[in-house]
């Protein structure tokens, strides 16, 4: 016991000094709430004890997490309450809370920094349980947004999300970046940096790697890159353009749109690279495939009735049936885990919004006040969408809950961001 | 890299200092399971390697004197007459010397999706491909490929910039 210690102290010098180079934002959390969202936990947030020592705000990280979930209003404790306390239930009530965060940050002789939460059921007066996490400072966001996950499970019962990752693409000072990032954006570390274009970056359902498209040769082409290693490997550089990549939902092959044949058209392709089947046999486009979470379909549009739709075909290829009705032109479909919503963009009036459709009662609902919106995807609760849209002119990026109640604009990147692809669950047991 | 995170439960972490309050009774996890990186190589910040590239730069000249991009109206795959002398202009380049290779790279304006515009212009290039090919150049020598709306010519957000970046362009390598 005490040697593993030893060695996990080691190693987390080590990445001190590997995170000394990485990028560091500030936090600048605007979570805007529009609407009225359904039932919400009240939460008050006490100060944690000796947080001035830590160079991020570990309370105010947890609670932007916990209201960009929409389903938590945050409120002040008004003073601090660290987790040996046993706190006055009395004067949380009477603010109206239902749960209380309490808890400290200690700067350790070693530099690290060890954060201590727990949660209460003020109501009830009982103790939610406690977590701890001794880190070096550079994955002092990180264990905040650890601690989001445990107090949003003890709450709802269901597992967060807030300490998965998203990819997304950046453009500043015609440089390109693809860049893998927190759940609220902040944290950033590049996978890629490039003078081309990088669009559609797609996460492995492993989260090890990320498929997408590049254009540093000067035409589109589809890489796979390992994100731990670094090491990439060329899956799609066929005559033409290749573009589009979709993991399958055993991770072995992905789905993705070539020319090669004339046209824009559906292959499949072996993750390892190698020769493509085709999948669809179309005049027209046909393009942006997704799996069905149970992996026996393929969502994509195509321009075949004369306007791009969304259309379903199975996973092997075979006829396929037209899922979007309204107006002439939906296009970038994105499937929740639990494979009931389609999100996707809908041209209304000359602007691009965000749509959210009921698969089982085809109901559609606009999500978006915004004109530019692009390339949502769900993150793997299923219940918040990413999307690319244009705010304040420049190109951002947002999370809204699946119903648009609740939306917020991820900050830490300065340029333009754009092409998010919200990542999956992590396996962290070992 | 692989475990970042000294994960110590409330427990262990209590032993060793002085603490009046009795937490016998406390509901205690032990994270000491799942580390903030776990061993998923995204959620593990600390190895991501960034890698740089380079891009290709520099096209050869092709005919003297003649237009290199053919433009396209909105919603328009087609190629307008006026181009054909300029098209015939580069075919005859191309007939000349059959190692000349071009790549036609399709283009077009800001709106909509990437992914889809990325589509459309690869009809524009398509069409520009198959105009030189019924001028009897080699599909050998060519390669038909697009941006999308990733590098416009203009970067403006009206009809007149949009007119601009509805384009295939005829680059010579």
């Amino acid at each position: 016991m005490i040697f593993e210690r030893l060695k996990f102290a080691a190693v987390a010098a080590l990445s001190g000094l590997l995170l000394s180079s990485s990028f560091s934002a500030h936090a600048q959390f605007r979570v805007e709430v529009s609407g009225m969202g359904r039932a919400q936990i009240p939460i008050a947030f006490s100060n944690m004890r000796g947080e001035d020592v830590s160079p991020q705000k570990i309370a105010a990280i947890v609670q932007a997490d916990l209201e960009r979930s929409g389903q938590f209003r945050a409120l002040s404790a008004g003073k601090v309450i660290d987790e040996t306390e046993r706190p006055e239930f009395n004067d949380i009530r009477q603010k109206g809370a239902d749960a209380l965060f309490t808890g400290s940050v200690n700067r350790l002789s070693d530099g690290r920094f060890d954060l201590r939460v727990r949660v209460w059921d003020s109501v009830k007066a009982q103790d939610l349980g406690a977590v701890s996490f001794v880190v070096v400072a550079g994955d002092l966001r990180l264990a905040a947004h650890r601690i989001s996950d445990f107090v949003y499970e003890k709450l709802t019962g269901e597992k967060g999300v807030f300490s998965t990752r998203i990819a997304y693409v950046t453009k500043a000072n015609g440089r390109y970046n693809l860049w893998v990032a927190d759940s609220d954006g902040e944290n950033a570390q590049s996978a890629l940096a490039s003078p081309e274009p990088i669009i559609s970056p797609s996460w492995s359902p492993s989260g090890m790697q990320l498929a997408y498209v590049s254009f540093e040769s000067r035409k589109p082409v589809v890489y796979v890159h390992d994100v731990s290693t670094g090491k990439r490997r060329l899956v799609a550089n066929f005559r033409g353009s290749n573009s589009a990549p979709a993991w399958s939902t055993d991770g072995r092959s992905l789905a993705v749109t070539l020319s090669r044949d004339g046209g824009s058209q559906l292959f499949m392709i072996d993750a390892q690279g190698g020769e493509p089947r085709r999948l669809t046999q179309s005049n027209g486009i046909d393009t942006e495939p997704v799996f069905s979470p149970d992996g026996t379909a393929i969502y994509f549009v195509s321009d075949r009735g004369g306007s791009p739709q969304i259309y379903r075909m199975p996973a092997m290829g075979g006829p396929a049936n037209r899922v979007t009705f309204n107006g002439t032109y939906n296009i970038s479909p994105a499937l929740s885990a639990d494979g009931r919503l389609l999100a996707y963009i809908s041209r209304v009036n000359g602007n691009f919004k965000l749509h959210v459709m009921d698969l089982a009662s085809g109901n559609v609902s606009a999500i978006t006040e915004t004109n530019a919106d692009e390339r949502p995807s769900f993150a793997p609760n299923s219940r918040l969408i990413v999307y690319a849209t244009i705010q304040d002119g420049r190109e951002a990026l947002m999370t809204t809950t699946a119903d648009g109640s609740i939306k917020a604009r991820l900050s830490g990147q300065g340029g333009d961001i754009r092409e998010p692809n919200w990542g999956p669950f992590f396996n962290t047991t070992r | 890299m692989k475990k970042i995170l000294l994960l110590l439960s409330f427990v262990a972490a209590l032993a060793g200092c002085a603490s009046g309050v009795k937490l016998d009774d406390v509901q205690v996890e032990d994270r000491a399971g799942s580390s903030i990186n776990g061993n998923a190589g995204a959620a593990n910040v600390s190895s991501l390697n960034a890698r740089d590239v380079a891009g290709l730069n520099g096209n050869k000249p092709g005919p003297a004197g003649v237009e290199s991009i053919v433009y396209f109206d909105y919603d328009s795959y087609s190629i307008k007459p006026e181009v054909q002398p300029m098209l015939e202009a580069h075919a005859r380049f191309l007939r000349e010397d059959r190692n000349r290779k071009v790549a036609i790279e399709g283009h077009t304006d800001e709106r909509g999706g990437r992914e889809y515009n990325l589509a459309l212009g690869q009809k524009r290039s398509e069409a520009v491909r198959r105009a030189l090919t019924a001028l009897g150049v080699s599909d050998a020598q060519m390669e038909a490929v697009s941006y999308g709306k990733e590098k416009p010519a203009s970067t403006g957000s009206d009809e007149a910039a949009f007119a601009k970046n509805r384009r295939a362009e005829i680059a010579y390598r």
